[in-house]
């Protein structure tokens, strides 16, 4: 579950506040609204990158407003992908477990796991160069599931894919959902990755008038 | 209303709404331009080859193999070596943290750190060595205790006047060129991957270490390569700091100033052509990571 209690955050010049919300375990959210209106903010106060002002956020449970971007099991997935250009796919794959310092044969069996599950045995010892914008992002999305995730937070996912891999690119995220069991918020403004995605949808509004951004479901 | 273009459209032999009369006006003007950029941009290039032809001219081959005949200029040529490599790898060493931290980090005062940073860029070299002097051999306020006498007695390490007052004064310079190296560097990766490196279990530490550092290999080499080269060059306040004694503190820069004052201008020529040698191979290593010596 991914709770946020009242949290109030600032970016700039834009500023969240009061904003509530509830993703039940094992649900795949979708949050909308227009470019530039904090979507990606309240990701990245989720994951521990931005400080809220108040409030509290909660994962399963947990509060984990005060805690490290480490210590969330919160796995975020920017819009840019932002992969390591000096690792292949495989270094990619192995990373939270290697930071982790898991035991080698976990991590080969868990990347052999992911390879199967995203299609990426073939490009294992590739480096980042040359991988076309559907193999970086299944690469994105292996290394975030590698160590698995209590919530997985994706920022516009899909977004730079054309349409063919893009519907293939959905039904894994969703498949993804349902065999693992993690929560996901995942940013968007297209609305027909919305309605073929959420269990819960979210709008992040701004008030007419005052400004004021309000979370609402549906 | 007046279309725009009217007038120039309707005149005869037009192409397009462009009078012939007009474009070759505009490739005389093209061609003006280029010359003068041209004859502008050489004057220097010229000066630089003309300065290096005449070295040349004024040794010989026999003027330039006696002068590295002599032990002196050995000994100066390898503590050159070994002073500007101590210096450079110093550099690194403080440049990459503060690099780094300058381009990732909003800290109270970092404006200031920045300033302090660009000082050796811009002070005088004489008047850094003077400083360099005054800071090891100053007492402390109140006391008398010296910091150069406490490097001898205590800890064994004499400085001013030696060797490591000679890489001191070299580091004091070329450090700033290579934190401004870095600085750049780490302003050209994004941070969104280290941010990532965070939630996939990182402290800050490993994701600069696993993430950041693997990315900024060439921007470490270029601050490596530009500090030696600094230096190289350095010859103020190494003369101040450390001396210019035979055998001792003599590097490159200070043979050439030694050779010059007893007279030996053959041998000056041909200690200022190695450096040039040494020069071209530092900015042949630049050239061929793709980076310019201004960071």
């Amino acid at each position: 579950m991914i709770e946020l209690d009242n949290v109030t955050l600032t970016a700039g010049s834009c500023r969240l506040e009061a904003l509530s919300l509830q993703i039940p375990s094992g649900q795949y959210a979708v949050l909308m609204g227009r470019t530039g209106i904090g979507k990606t903010t309240i990701l990245e106060a989720i994951c521990g990158l931005r400080t809220v002002d108040s409030g509290r956020i909660r994962i399963q449970g947990v509060d984990v407003t005060d805690w490290d971007p480490a210590d969330r099991r919160t796995a975020y997935m920017p819009q840019d992908l932002a992969l390591f250009p000096t690792m292949t796919v495989r270094q990619h794959l192995e990373f939270a477990l290697r930071i982790r310092r898991r035991p080698g044969l976990e991590i080969a069996r868990r990347v052999s796991e992911l390879a199967a599950l995203l299609q990426l045995e073939s490009l294992l010892e590739r480096p980042m160069r040359g991988l076309s914008g559907g193999e970086a992002q299944r690469t994105a999305l292996g290394r975030a599931l590698a160590w698995p995730p209590a919530a997985l937070l994706l920022d516009e996912p899909v977004s730079a894919l054309d349409a063919a891999t893009r519907h293939s690119a959905l039904d894994l995220l969703k498949s993804i959902n349902r065999t693992t069991g993690v929560t996901v918020l995942h940013v968007t403004h297209n609305e027909e990755e919305a309605s073929s995605l959420a269990d819960l949808r979210l709008q992040l509004v701004a008030e007419p008038g005052s400004g004021r951004r309000v979370l609402g479901v549906g | 209303m007046k279309e725009p273009y009217s007038e120039v459209a309707r005149k005869p032999g037009d192409v397009c709404g462009v009078r012939p009369e007009a474009s070759g006006t505009r490739r005389l003007r093209d061609a003006v331009f280029l010359l003068l950029m041209g004859g502008l941009s050489s004057s220097f290039v010229v000066l630089i080859v003309l300065l290096l032809a005449a070295d040349l001219l004024f040794t010989s081959l026999s003027a330039f193999s006696a002068a590295f005949r002599q032990p002196e200029i050995i000994a100066a040529f390898l503590l050159t070596l070994k002073t500007c490599t101590a210096a450079a790898v110093l550099s690194v060493w403080a440049a990459v943290p503060l690099g780094y931290l300058l381009s990732r980090y909003s800290f109270t005062g970092r404006q200031l750190v920045d300033v302090i940073v660009d000082i050796p860029i811009v002070l005088p070299p004489l008047v850094l060595g003077l400083s360099l002097l005054i800071l090891f051999h100053q007492p402390l306020p109140g006391t008398s205790w010296i910091l150069d006498r406490w490097l001898q007695d205590s800890v064994g390490f004499p400085v001013t006047y030696r060797w490591p007052a000679v890489v001191l004064a070299q580091f004091a310079v070329a450090s700033a060129f290579a934190v401004r190296t870095m600085r750049v560097t780490f302003d050209q990766i994004h941070p969104r991957a280290e941010q990532v490196a965070r939630t996939l279990g990182c402290s800050r530490a490993q994701a600069f270490l696993h993430i950041a550092l693997p990315q900024a290999w060439r921007g470490i080499i270029t601050a490596f390569t530009i500090a030696w080269a600094r230096s190289l060059g350095e010859f103020g306040p190494i003369l101040v700091f450390a001396g210019a004694t035979r055998n001792r503190t003599e590097v490159l820069s200070t043979s050439v100033f030694l050779e010059l004052s007893v007279g030996q201008l053959d041998a000056a020529v041909a200690v200022s052509l190695l450096m040039v040698a040494m020069a071209v191979v530092v900015l042949v290593i630049l050239r061929g990571l793709g980076a310019g010596l201004s960071p």
